[in-house]
């Protein structure tokens, strides 16, 4: 792909026809239908041919039998991001944007990518990875007393994979603690507890065309003050700023801390860091995201917006990458 | 440039090294207030995956109109448009067909309603009726009694015309006249004025119970002694389960009494077609509220609605549709036995499509939804009955959709659920607040028979 697809820039033609894969069965299912709307409209407004799919049993057959030139997964949650969809793309023979399966599960399996980008030397709050079984086998008591001691408050407490802060909950005194814990794990069988950084949330989009490069951040201000699933969601009831109102110092510091968590893990084509950048101007990193919302509230539009980039030519210009690397593999 | 303009606004973009700052909605300051609490939720992202047939859904109210004679109904319909076409894409009256009307009473008498076509007005179904009524009797800050919990469409038409909600306990036999005459007694101690009560009288949606004869008498003279009008909303009175239909409150009182009526249960949601009977200085308010909302209620839909009920075999419809309902009523309160542990309650319904079911003690029926949809099964939680944020520990199962086999499996998967969540909250019980499982004197639990 070249540097930089404008929205001046012309139409590839290698990527023609192209299926979205939106929906599926993951609690993030509405958000997938949006983000993959979105981008299926950018993508015909450029003139390709764009078919929005749902995942189902029949998808393998349609694949298979009329194989589009690039799928593009817009699936939040499970199968659309702990890499099982894209492993199945990848037997299929179909090319994909987006980082392939092993980067995904790195990545969809939060304390798995805080330990990799902590020891790649980057600040990420102190936390503890707790299987509900755990509590089960060990008593439940005697865990959180621990966690307390250990972490402190206040912290935030979320479902180890998932997104759209579905099951996610501050929890600022002791009390609080065990009603957060049992609406985690509603979510998944595994929570980790973060200790909770006071700071400014920033989010980092990266885009690898082919280096990766951090788009401008955006800082985001939930007038709640909490970043839930209403205020991701709700148009008017989040303030976004972009660029972000950091120093020179911070704001370079985003940029190269998402850069590095997406080196570090392996990632292709795109991807979403979300950062804290403390009273210090200390960033710290809090999660990873492959498969990033697109919809008209979702923070990765806002920096390809900031950084004078279509949403449709970068999905098209990440296609014919796709389309590519599949054609380099095949003739290695 | 592309770049210089907003792309929400549409407006220019400020200088470089300038940022910018945007709640991606430029209405945002200028909403009424009313729409303050219309935000994304996750309970309805949630319900996103329910639509999908790997889930067993057991929380809409979709009527199963698999058994309509759909071929024939074709046939009577391009038989309309041939022959009534022009009349039936036309506008119409804002009250309604004339001779739709007049068979809406034939309907009606069904359920001992003697009623004039005068006053009846079609409504794009029930639920616009309900609209409709509110527009015309409430101010913001005026209070309307309903039965705890409610149907959900309800509260979401008193919430849009901002009137405060005053919830009245009920019991195996529908809504307790004492708890309603207490509830009555204490607004007006207060001077808030009590516009109407509204009422699920049989077949309540979502508990499933029937406010028994006596009662129904007993209500009736509670709101003559508090001079308070009575809103009957009655879509499922045709689908009892056992014996004649159940005799109508409006039946009894013609002046005190707004009865809300529907096909969508009985014929076809997707027409739209519902009715009020009110009295005749409230029907007059009703029509030029209808011609201000709409100009008239679809013609093409009564025209159908007209045509079915002229032409085909109404009565024996409902009939099959009450076996139907019953068959699966029978499934589910089977499979909840066979399934559930002793500390789940449930109500038996006689008619409609509801089970109202009650969690064991510190359950949040809201809260365990994410994992009921990662069992592929979704029902709706119990708060959502409530306008006050009741009836966590609550739920509300629905046997009109699904087959007995998928009613079957939904309850097989829904017993997995509650076991785990059980678990969960053993293991952290002692340490959860002690007023996780607190109620409202009226949360009290619809009647245990299983």
């Amino acid at each position: 792909m070249t540097q930089a697809a404008s929205t001046d820039q012309a139409t590839s033609t290698a990527a023609a026809r192209i299926v979205v894969l939106a929906g599926g069965l993951s609690h993030e299912r509405d958000v997938s239908l949006q983000s993959g709307r979105r981008v299926g409209e950018a993508l015909r407004r450029r003139g390709l041919d764009v078919q929005v799919l749902d995942v189902g049993v029949g998808l393998l057959d349609t694949l298979r039998n009329d194989p589009p030139d690039c799928v593009l997964p817009l699936l939040h949650g499970e199968t659309g991001e702990n890499g099982a969809l894209r492993e199945v793309l990848g037997l299929v023979g179909v090319p994909y944007v987006g980082s392939d399966p092993q980067a995904c599960r790195l990545a969809f399996d939060k304390p798995v990518a805080k330990s990799l980008i902590a020891r790649a030397g980057v600040r990420t709050p102190p936390w503890l990875a707790l299987p509900a079984e755990t509590f089960r086998e060990l008593g439940a008591a005697a865990i959180m007393a621990a966690v307390l001691t250990r972490l402190g408050l206040p912290l935030v407490v979320k479902p180890a994979r998932g997104g759209s802060a579905l099951g996610c909950s501050v929890v600022r005194t002791e009390e609080e603690l065990p009603a957060a814990m049992v609406a985690c794990f509603a979510y998944d069988a595994v929570a980790l507890v973060e200790r909770m950084v006071a700071g400014t949330e920033v989010a980092v989009t990266v885009l690898a065309d082919p280096e990766p490069r951090a788009l401008p951040p955006v800082e985001i201000r939930p007038d709640s003050g909490v970043y839930d699933y209403a205020a991701r969601y709700t148009a008017g009831a989040t303030e976004f700023v972009v660029p972000a109102e950091l120093s020179p110092t911070a704001a370079a510091a985003c940029a190269e801390v998402a850069v590095t968590a997406h080196s570090t893990l392996g990632l292709r084509h795109l991807s979403r860091s979300d950062l804290l950048v403390d009273t210090d101007d200390h960033v710290w990193f809090l999660e990873v995201n492959v498969a990033p919302g697109m919809t008209e509230t979702s923070l990765v539009p806002l920096a390809l917006d900031a950084a004078g980039l279509d949403v449709g030519a970068v999905y098209a210009g990440l296609a014919d990458d796709a389309i590519l690397s599949a054609d380099k593999s095949l003739s290695q | 440039m592309a770049a210089d303009k907003d792309p929400v606004t549409g407006g220019v973009m400020p200088a470089r090294g300038v940022s910018r700052r945007t709640r991606l909605d430029s209405y945002v300051d200028r909403y009424a207030t009313r729409t303050h609490g219309m935000t994304a939720s996750e309970i309805r992202a949630l319900f996103a995956v329910a639509s999908r047939p790997e889930v067993v859904s057991l929380a809409g109210g979709m009527p199963s109109i698999d058994g309509l004679p759909l071929a024939s109904v074709a046939d009577s319909v391009s038989r309309l448009l041939a022959t009534r076409g022009a009349s039936a894409l036309q506008y119409g009256s804002g009250q309604g067909d004339p001779v739709l009307r007049e068979q809406i009473c034939t309907v009606m008498a069904l359920e001992g309603i003697q009623a004039h076509p005068d006053d009846v007005v079609v409504t794009v179904g029930s639920q616009q009726g309900l609209d409709l009524v509110t527009r015309i009797f409430c101010d913001p800050g005026d209070t309307v009694v309903c039965e705890a919990p409610s149907y959900v469409g309800a509260l979401g038409v008193f919430r849009a015309y901002e009137s405060a909600v005053v919830h009245v306990e009920m019991d195996d036999a529908g809504l307790v006249p004492e708890a309603l005459r207490r509830a009555l007694a204490s607004a007006a101690a207060r001077r808030a004025p009590v516009k109407f009560v509204y009422s699920v009288p049989t077949y309540h949606n979502p508990a499933g119970v029937t406010l028994t004869a006596q009662r129904r008498t007993e209500v009736l003279d509670i709101c003559a002694e508090f001079d308070v009008l009575l809103v009957e909303d009655n879509p499922y009175g045709l689908l009892g389960f056992t014996g004649e239909p159940m005799r109508a409150m409006r039946a009894d009182e013609s002046e005190r009494v707004v009865y809300l009526g529907s096909f969508s249960k009985t014929f076809a949601p997707g027409l739209r077609v519902g009715w009020v009977l009110a009295p005749h200085a409230v029907r007059e308010k009703l029509v030029l509220a209808q011609e201000s909302a709409t100009l008239c209620p679809p013609t093409m839909s009564q025209a159908v609605v007209s045509t079915y009920l002229a032409e085909h075999d109404w009565r024996g419809q409902i009939k099959a549709f009450r076996e139907l309902y019953r068959e699966r009523r029978d499934t589910m309160l089977a499979a909840l036995t066979e399934h559930l542990p002793a500390p789940v309650r449930w109500t038996r319904p006689d008619g409609g499509f509801y089970v109202w079911v009650q969690l064991p003690e510190g359950l949040d029926a809201q809260a365990m939804l994410p994992r009921a949809v990662t069992a592929r099964v979704a029902y709706v939680p119990g708060t959502a009955f409530y306008a006050d944020g009741l009836g966590s520990r609550h739920l509300r199962l629905s046997y009109c959709y699904p087959t007995p086999e998928r009613i079957r499996e939904g309850v097989r998967r829904l017993a997995g659920v509650i076991a785990a969540e059980v678990e969960l909250r053993e293991t952290f019980g002692a340490s959860l607040p002690p007023d996780a499982g607190a109620q409202h004197t009226y949360e009290r639990p619809g009647p245990d028979q299983s």
